[in-house]
């Protein structure tokens, strides 16, 4: 690895950190730039420049300043979080740990010359890139939808400005009034997420709106912790939900944002909110490094490695890794088996073997939590489950409480973990 | 009390000389019971060692945060800092509401409700005196632990690394809010607690989950790391 004029001249904020360390001018330090500032990315960026102590530049590039979590979005619709409490910024990353944070869109890769352009006009060079940019959706995978509808119909998918639009939509809907959601096929970010929606948009219009109907058109027959939130749906809010599958049409659905019309197995249904959650890829990125193979970016089962290039690593929700869910927890700890294998091709550290884990957290009603998780490890093949766990139905008010108050732990933990 | 996941409750046997027992107003072997919320952290009677939490016997008429041996943290040392004295008063203010008396306080509690709980617990722990008295109780006799396994000395760098998979719930920090905190513990009660996780004799399903993967030299080594995380 050697710096050449290109990577010296390439850089902005990350020549300035590089020559602020004078002990290792003349020597090259190695360069890692991170794309997404999220559970993956604010993650790897964090864990590679805390435990390499100075010895690798990283840069993190991420276009927003104050990221809100996905996870635990679903309570600030249904009145449990307000924005504030879900958003979170990136200036403990700089200031602690020596990330070059640059807020900005990533909008080229050149994985021969290894840079990243960005839409600012800057290029980066990088020994290693990490790719962790979530989800984007698929054109068309909705009938009569597609991302120029988002304010009419919100997906709430990526958390922000969508959330706040989806809580204020049925926060105004008449007495009386129909919530749809357009559920998304398999795969997709977070499994439980659109069942735990429904439980806090129920929570919210069960004493906000009591005689409201909420519709959720599924192509899915069956869906994570589905025994869970059905008993939840008829414990708390009997009546008040229709769930149609894929046997009843829930597959065969079109909507139309302007005339704010579902259509479901041929029947039109006027609603006053949509939720249209369409199908996933990875984010787009992803594609544009040409690490993709279809929706999403296949990758190594033991460093997080693309399939396609081995100084490329991809995160999360975008890539394709086998058994574990597109979560949050996932890609934090996707993100330190990446950290310590990029730490140990670029400074020599040791490198452990790959571990991994997920644990999904959903709230049914106040106090009520539950949860679904598993161990992981690497094989040739796969990130391969090795075993979990789920919670039951019929238990008591205590333990759900105790999970809830878990949920609300673990938030902080990770939100810690990702942002110093 | 917080509820099922929490630390496991350890009713263990003491005997009580009825003639120490000065009860005030609260019953004192009532309050023996009541302990039991604190043993997981505290230990009591002759020989108790530091644990989780400093030992408490002698607590009665002592300044807060006052074991040179204890490493305590910074909201206990504030309190030995305003000279506060542990007494009924006190004892009662930390009991019932612990995160007033006591902002920041790293103690996994989130106080007693029962006000006859706490006059009980209050009257148990100045019966104590010096504990010369009373069997030690407080830490895990019967855990079945071999102590060849138990005298593992992990490696802390490989804890390290294990460690990532602890912090995405248990803050690195020590907070405890809504998950309890697991750093600073002494390594044999870090041990003991993971092996009671993997057994199934401690009831968690994450934590068996995690558990259920480690093997003895990697618990010892996560213990060794959370002793003293900040190295």
């Amino acid at each position: 690895m050697k710096m050449n004029r290109r990577t010296f001249l390439g850089t902005g904020a990350a020549t300035t950190a590089a020559l602020a360390a004078p002990q290792v001018v003349g020597q090259a330090r190695g360069r890692v730039v991170v794309i997404g500032g999220g559970a993956g990315g604010a993650t790897a960026a964090r864990y590679i420049a805390k435990d390499s102590k100075g010895a690798i530049d990283v840069t993190l590039v991420e276009p927003t300043r104050t990221y809100y979590t996905c996870f635990f979005s679903n309570l600030y619709i249904g009145g449990f979080k307000e924005v504030a409490d879900i958003g979170h910024t990136y200036g403990r990353l700089a200031s602690d740990f020596g990330v070059n944070v640059v807020h900005d869109w990533a909008v080229g890769v050149d994985r021969s010359a290894r840079t990243v352009s960005l839409a600012g006009g800057a290029t980066l060079s990088y020994d290693r890139l990490i790719l962790s940019p979530g989800i984007d959706f698929v054109d068309g995978s909705v009938e009569g939808w597609d991302i120029t509808s988002q304010n009419a119909m919100p997906h709430a998918y990526k958390a922000g400005s969508q959330s706040e639009l989806l809580r204020a939509q049925i926060r105004g809907m008449p007495e009386g009034g129909v919530y749809a959601m357009i559920a998304p096929p398999n795969p997709f970010r977070c499994p439980p997420g659109p069942y735990e929606r429904i439980c806090m948009v129920a929570h919210y219009l069960k004493s906000a709106n009591p005689t409201a109907k909420i519709i959720i058109a599924d192509p899915k027959p069956k869906f994570s912790k589905m025994a869970l939130f059905q008993e939840g749906w008829g414990d708390h809010y009997d009546g008040m939900i229709d769930w149609i599958g894929p046997d009843f049409g829930g597959d065969k659905v079109s909507v139309d944002p302007a005339a704010m019309t579902v259509t479901i197995d041929g029947e039109t249904t006027k609603v006053d909110a949509c939720n249209v959650i369409p199908a996933m890829k990875a984010g787009r990125i992803a594609e544009i490094a040409g690490v993709t193979d279809g929706n999403w970016a296949p990758v190594s089962a033991y460093d997080m490695s693309s399939r396609t290039d081995p100084n490329v690593h991809v995160l999360g929700d975008a890539a394709q890794q086998g058994d574990m869910p597109k979560s949050g927890f996932s890609a934090n700890s996707q993100a330190k088996v990446c950290a310590n294998a990029v730490r140990g091709a670029l400074t020599g550290s040791k490198v452990f073997p790959a571990r991994y884990s997920n644990t999904c957290w959903s709230l049914i009603s106040a106090e009520n939590g539950v949860k679904v998780g598993a161990s992981y490890e690497a094989t040739d093949e796969k990130i391969k489950n090795t075993g979990g766990f789920i919670s039951k139905t019929g238990e008591s008010a205590e333990l759900r409480k105790a999970t809830y108050e878990e949920s609300e732990g673990w938030y902080t933990g990770i939100t810690t973990d990702m942002f110093g | 009390m917080g509820a099922g996941p929490r630390m496991l409750v350890l009713l263990v046997a003491v005997a009580i000389h009825a003639g120490t027992v000065q009860a005030q107003s609260g019953d004192a072997e009532a309050g023996r019971v009541v302990f039991g919320e604190c043993e997981g952290c505290h230990e009591i009677g002759a020989g108790a060692k530091h644990g989780i939490g400093p030992q408490l016997n002698g607590l009665f008429g002592r300044l807060a945060a006052s074991h040179e041996t204890f490493a305590y943290s910074p909201a206990f040392l504030r309190l030995r800092d305003r000279g506060l004295v542990w007494d009924e008063a006190t004892l009662e203010q930390l009991l019932a509401d612990p995160d007033t008396l006591v902002p920041g306080s790293p103690m996994s509690f989130d106080g007693l409700p029962d006000a006859v709980d706490r006059r009980n617990l209050v009257a148990f722990l100045r019966g104590i005196g010096d504990g010369s008295g009373i069997a030690r109780a407080g830490v895990e006799q019967d855990h079945g632990i071999d102590p060849a396994v138990l005298a593992i000395r992990g490696d802390a760098e490989y804890g390290a690394w294990l460690s990532g998979e602890c912090v995405t719930c248990h803050q690195a920090d020590g907070g405890d809010a809504g998950i309890p905190s697991i750093v600073r513990w002494p390594v044999d009660r870090f041990v003991i607690a993971m092996h009671a996780y993997r057994s199934g004799r401690r009831d968690h399903p994450v934590m068996q989950m995690i558990a259920r993967r480690l093997g003895d030299e990697e618990i010892a080594a996560l213990a060794a790391f959370f002793e003293n995380p900040g190295e």
